[in-house]
């Protein structure tokens, strides 16, 4: 018996469960939200967190499909990095899985003696909260970027016609020489 | 940031659920990024506005008057007598939930009270306390004290929304929660606690005649940039004039679209369109301005602003007014200015000079649509075009709130987007037409230090753009509103990254041939047409 088969087995039962984990990160009404309404576009917070988690458990229970896994790891966190949430809650529910596979397979990892491989599989969890870190910080940076560029170009005619404002000329000497 | 963390937190398990409490029991957190910096006061005394004065959102104290109280719920109840909608709305709701999850600010943030039904309670629950007699029971009856939480509650929330009404499609009762936020506003106006991104528009409007200020020469030599870019890409000099006096048509567009990129490129597709026709128009200096920030703050306002239109096409002796891509700017033309501002009986019912064709729907405001001007022209045949100089582009068109729900407009722009391209695809029915998600950035809240909640009030609208990008390989989201164009761009760049924005007739000055022309080798931005990408390298 190997945890990796188990995971699969028990995919629908323990994808309910972390998806209900991560339901519960937002307000009741919010979260049954979340949960019942089930149109892609009418509620794309949780369609992106369904899918996401879906895919991430077929990868870790399977081929572990990197650039599968990060499109929709990023996909959640950049809904979560601007949302209402500290950085450790926007990336913290990954570690919510740690729970679910802990709570879901307990019987069968006491049984069949499946704790090396329970080991290894947390391990791939916590890399992938690496991961959301990374992606979080990027998200951050970017919204960062966007507004400094946004005020620039609600002006920008304007400011180049003043000649207070010119695009970079990588030819140009420094005045100072430099 | 968070504050150092306590050993209870670093011992206890890992739970992010917040605590369950009733909606009049949750305090406000005020979040960086959800909301705008407050109203300078040299602005609101610009514009007669009561109670300016220097004041912080984030501070405790935000120095309203000793009567503020008074001040609010005395506006009230004169709102109360004037807008029978209001007292109707205030009484009628039956909290069925139907517009609950149909906000995209809830869907987006997550946030309940940005539930319609719960940011419309926010200000009935006073409207209970204090104008019905089961109020009089309190908190059993739904009412509750205003006090200076509860109306610093309303204020976040009443800017967490746009206007844009979508919610009152799915109302059983027909209540428009948008005018509900429209009068939260107004009472807000009263203690001087409008928005800076909202005032300083407003003042520059009321003593310009727009948004930034700008004065009749700046905005000319902003024309003359345009100008030479056309000239340069067709070969052909147009020459607009400016408040001539015995034009038939005085044109009036949004002023984003004089200096902003990329509505510049949309401005010059009317300019083409108008130059090709030999149309008899004119712009103004004056009534500069299409969009109407006096429609986010109060009536009085927003008819003050208005009237500057009327005043200037009577003052140059115009027969029509012929108005551009812009969202709400058509839906104070076309819902309120008759009434606010009319009957403009100096004017005459429009009629196209090419095709004759009567615009029976602007019979009474006497302002023609330009989506509605340009799909009449091409389906008379009255425009040469070539879709294939837009063949480098996938299309998709983003239906505005105000010109969709506000006003009706669904097909003119689609009749004018599918003769000028060849690649159009629509996104899903429930993300266009009446039920179009809103850009989230609408009604004022297009600040720059609300960029979070403008991001994820956008995000439904980003979705659907994301959906028909992977389906379509769609690569421009077309509107005709200027507020989308100046919003829509760092929304995708954050979602979806690679779709271009663009306003209609941008695609349309793109495929107009223009009499005279040179052989066209860039679009309006300068950027190499489909089958052109080597000409420049061989030059």
């Amino acid at each position: 018996m190997k945890i990796s088969l188990l995971l699969s087995e028990k995919k629908h039962e323990i994808a309910k469960t972390w998806f209900d984990l991560i339901a519960g990160t937002y307000p009741q009404d919010t979260a049954n939200f979340l949960k019942t309404q089930k149109n892609r576009f009418g509620n794309p917070v949780g369609y992106t967190i369904s899918e996401g988690i879906d895919v991430i458990l077929a990868e870790l229970s399977g081929e572990m499909d990197v650039a599968r896994v990060s499109r929709h790891l990023d996909n959640i966190i950049r809904i979560r990095a601007i949302q209402d949430f500290t950085p450790s809650q926007a990336v913290g529910f990954i570690f919510l899985l740690k729970q679910v596979i802990r709570k879901e397979l307990a019987d069968e990892i006491r049984e069949h003696q499946l704790c090396d491989e329970l080991l290894k599989i947390e391990s791939h969890i916590d890399q992938l909260a690496n991961v959301s870190f990374d992606m979080y910080m990027a998200c951050r940076e970017k919204m960062y970027k966007l507004r400094a560029n946004e005020l620039r170009n609600r002006t920008s005619r304007i400011l180049k016609m003043s000649n207070m404002f010119k695009e970079t000329d990588v030819e140009e000497k420094d005045p100072a020489g430099f | 940031m968070a504050d150092k963390p306590k050993p209870n937190d670093l011992l206890s398990e890992i739970n992010y659920t917040p605590p369950s409490r009733k909606w009049m029991d949750t305090p406000v957190e005020w979040k960086k990024g959800y909301y705008c910096y407050g109203a300078k006061p040299k602005n609101l005394d610009y514009i007669g506005f009561p109670n300016g004065r220097e004041w912080n959102v984030t501070e405790q104290d935000w120095k309203l008057v000793d009567n503020w109280k008074e001040i609010f719920l005395e506006g009230m109840e004169n709102l109360l007598k004037k807008f029978r909608s209001f007292r109707l709305f205030m009484d009628i709701c039956v909290r069925c939930g139907a517009c609950a999850d149909k906000c995209h600010f809830f869907i987006g943030t997550g946030d309940p009270k940005n539930m319609p039904v719960l940011r419309a309670e926010l200000l009935r629950s006073i409207y209970r306390r204090y104008f019905t007699i089961a109020g009089k029971l309190g908190r059993i009856a739904g009412a509750r004290d205003l006090t200076e939480d509860v109306f610093k509650e309303l204020w976040y929330y009443f800017y967490q929304c746009t206007e844009c009404r979508r919610c009152s499609v799915f109302c059983p009762y027909g209540i428009d929660t948008a005018e509900i936020t429209m009068m939260g506003r107004e009472l807000i106006n009263l203690l001087g606690c409008c928005t800076d991104w909202i005032s300083g528009p407003l003042a520059n409007c009321y003593r310009t005649g727009n948004h930034l200020g700008l004065q009749p020469h700046t905005i000319k030599s902003n024309f003359e940039y345009m100008l030479d870019d056309l000239e340069e890409h067709t070969g052909v000099r147009v020459e607009p004039t400016f408040n001539r006096k015995g034009a038939e048509i005085l044109f009036v567009t949004p002023s984003a679209d004089f200096f902003a990129e990329p509505g510049v490129f949309t401005c010059m597709g009317y300019l083409l369109l108008f130059h090709q026709l030999g149309l008899d128009y004119t712009w103004s200096t004056y009534a500069s301005e299409g969009g109407n920030f006096g429609f986010f703050t109060s009536n009085e306002m927003m008819k003050r602003l208005n009237s500057k239109i009327y005043a200037e096409a009577k003052r140059l002796g115009v027969k029509w007014i012929l108005g551009g891509e812009c969202g709400h700017m058509w839906r104070v033309l076309h819902q309120y200015m008759d009434t606010m501002n009319g009957p403009a009986d100096f004017l005459e019912e429009p009629v196209s000079p090419f095709t004759g064709t009567k615009f029976e729907n602007a019979k009474s405001t006497k302002m023609v649509h330009i989506t509605e001007f340009t799909a009449d022209l091409i389906r008379h045949g009255k425009l040469k075009l070539d879709p294939k100089r837009n063949d480098n582009h996938t299309v998709t068109f983003h239906d505005s709130c105000n010109t969709s729900r506000g006003m009706g407009i669904f097909e003119e722009p689609r009749y004018i987007l599918n003769s000028v391209c060849n690649h159009f695809h629509e996104m899903p029915d429930n993300t266009i037409r009446e039920q179009t998600f809103c850009c989230g950035s609408g009604s004022g809240l297009n600040a720059g230090e609300i960029e979070e909640l403008r991001m994820l009030g956008g995000y439904p609208r980003a979705n659907a753009v994301k959906y028909v990008k992977e389906k379509h390989g769609v690569n421009m989201l077309s509107c005709i509103c200027a507020i989308d164009r100046a919003v829509l761009p760092p929304l995708i760049d954050y979602w979806v990254s690679d779709v271009g924005v663009c306003g209609v007739h941008e695609l349309l000055g793109n495929a107009l041939i223009m009499d005279g022309e040179k052989e066209r080798e860039n679009d309006l931005r300068g950027e190499p047409l489909p089958g052109m990408e080597d000409k420049g390298e061989e030059e």
